[in-house]
């Protein structure tokens, strides 16, 4: 039975986050034949519309406020449940991202409905669809349905493909006006620490550095090599607790879970809280001194040798090749 | 003040997770504090000796998660409440431990709640704003520090490495994200105390729940492992030959760069 699902689009600086465009594509398998609407909530967000649609979302809904200018649950949700009672979808789609993980829960509650949040993959094979997600960081899957009411998930940056991008496509624009009321907390300043906008959840590339490092100057060339692939830089435990790195680096069980389509652990031992938060990134490559580390068990690639020779060769190479 | 701290019994985050019958097998595992909620712990413990009040750790379980809320109070917390819902409800999902948690908090005037920002186990992150909803106040998640003035609060919050800061008012719920502090260990006279206070245990019935007040709105049909990843090529010969060798097999083979 055909669904018609809210997606909700998000941006970061202005432009739309490929998250968004996975999010219509896990819209698409949800609805089966029903119509995808993305919903963009902000102020002057206006010309990233086409986009939404060229990637595969049949109608969008923009929400425009000035209040709506910086995420807050308050705020966001009184927008979205304005565009839910206007349209009454029967599924809604979010990433599960900073803002996604802040916002679905409550929306959840506000509309009494189950939520899946984190999903992978989608069965979407008859009525019921069924939905992918890690538990235990990723030591372990399982598969979930929603028993009635609402489909309501989140899904993971970077696991569920966005559609190919049609130009041409077309597709209504609407807006829906919200009076925003009664925002209880308020942004006073944001910091960007982040590596120049390449954010761990959804970089193609991660260079991580483990207690091999030794110190905060040595994840210079991992730095290098992270910008010269377009990717971030992440760390382990044993790098964050010896203080070479800031926490919001850490991959693990504790600290961030990521599928990269390239993940290159120099200097990592492999102890299974980080194994849990990076062994499902498509390829591994492994650079240790001990040909034991625990690592090489899960690298698709590995050298053993120091980091601090390697490195600096793999960014000449990468750079040669490059050129070429 | 009256803070409340929402706690979870989670796995060891060194065991090694394997499938028996369809669940996950507990057998002969380690279990701790989920170490999101220890950041909660130790953060309504602090916030308790600089504004005074009283810290009330809740967790949503079975008489195994004594040892747990034990251990919380030998950390420094005042009071563990144990809501037992072995004997009444078979299946539960985040909605249920909410609708729980909210249910027994509606009345408790709490100034503060805190809880982890994730449980290591589900990772789903949903229960603490579930619970901020119902109850209806405001909540901020994953912060790296709270100052509070009166009802005023200032909140560094973590948004994916970025920082913000946020303003908002007691009552509120925060979720705790890594670098909010360092958890302490309990000391020996802190586990002498901890055996003499107050450890509450109460059942559905307390709360005036009955099984399908909060009967589960999502269904895990099916739990397993990832595939074994197979031991990769380790590389071999001069190390330039090695990165140059690395570096095509990602363009050729992988085809990831």
């Amino acid at each position: 039975m055909s669904k018609k699902v809210l997606v909700l689009a998000e941006t970061r600086e202005g432009s739309l986050r490929n998250v968004s465009f996975e999010a219509i594509a896990a819209g698409k398998m949800i609805a089966d034949g029903g119509e995808v609407i993305s919903v963009l909530i902000g102020n002057g967000i206006t010309d990233v519309v086409n986009e939404l649609v060229a990637y595969g979302a049949d109608r969008v809904i923009t929400v425009e406020d000035a209040k709506l200018e910086q995420y807050s649950s308050d705020g966001f949700s009184q927008a979205l449940l304005a565009v839910i009672e206007q349209e009454n979808p029967e599924g809604i789609v979010m990433g599960h991202t900073s803002l996604g993980k802040d916002l679905s829960p409550k929306l959840a509650s506000r509309l009494n409905s189950g939520l899946v949040s984190d999903v992978t993959a989608i069965e979407a094979d008859g009525d019921s669809p069924k939905f992918i997600r890690p538990i235990y960081s990723g030591k372990a899957f399982e598969k979930k349905v929603i028993k009635d009411g609402l489909t309501f998930i989140t899904i993971r940056p970077n696991n569920i493909p966005a559609l190919e991008k049609e130009d041409g496509r077309s597709g209504d624009v609407s807006s829906v006006s919200v009076d925003i009321t009664d925002l209880r907390t308020i942004i006073k300043e944001v910091v960007r620490k982040a590596t120049d906008g390449v954010d761990l959840s959804e970089a193609k590339v991660i260079v991580a550095g483990g207690r091999g490092v030794k110190s905060e100057d040595g994840f210079k060339p991992l730095k290098e090599l992270a910008d010269l692939l377009g990717g971030a830089v992440g760390a382990s435990r044993g790098a964050c607790d010896a203080d070479y790195c800031d926490y919001s680096l850490q991959i693990g069980q504790t600290g961030k879970v990521v599928t990269p389509d390239l993940y290159i652990a120099c200097g990592i031992s492999g102890a299974i809280q980080h194994m849990a938060g990076m062994s499902n990134s498509k390829v591994i490559v492994a650079i240790n001194k001990d040909p034991e580390a625990n690592i090489f068990k899960v690298a698709d690639y590995g050298i053993v040798g120091d980091l601090f020779d390697v490195v600096p060769l793999l960014i000449e190479e990468f750079k040669k090749v490059k050129v070429s | 003040m009256n803070i409340y701290v929402l706690m979870k019994r989670t796995f060891d985050t060194e065991e090694k997770i394997s499938v028996s019958g369809g669940k996950i097998a507990e057998d002969g595992a380690e279990f701790i504090i989920n170490p999101y909620d220890e950041y909660a712990i130790e953060e309504a413990i602090q916030l308790k000796d600089a504004h005074g009040g009283e810290v009330t750790v809740v967790s949503v379980g079975d008489e195994e998660t004594e040892k747990q809320l034990r251990t919380a109070l030998a950390m420094g917390a005042d009071k563990a409440v144990l809501i037992n819902i072995e004997d009444d409800v078979d299946m539960t999902d985040e909605f249920s431990i909410a609708k729980i948690l909210s249910e027994y908090l509606k009345d408790k005037d709490a100034d503060l709640i805190i809880g982890g920002n994730v449980a290591i186990d589900g990772g789903s992150g949903q229960v603490a704003p579930r619970v901020a909803d119902y109850l209806n106040i405001p909540y901020v998640t994953t912060i790296t520090s709270i100052k509070i003035d009166g009802e005023k609060v200032e909140i560094v919050r973590d948004v994916e490495g970025d920082s913000e800061t946020i303003e908002t008012s007691l009552p509120l719920l925060v979720t705790a994200q890594q670098g909010l502090n360092d958890p302490r260990y309990p000391s020996l006279p802190g586990i002498m105390k901890a055996k003499k206070k107050p450890l509450d245990e109460i059942e559905l019935d307390d709360l005036n729940l009955e099984e399908d007040d909060v009967e589960p709105k999502t269904e895990t049909v099916e739990i397993y492992l990832p595939p074994a990843k197979e031991a990769g090529r380790i590389l071999e010969g001069e190390v330039d030959d090695q990165v140059k060798e690395l570096v095509q097999l990602l363009r050729t083979e992988a085809k990831v760069v």
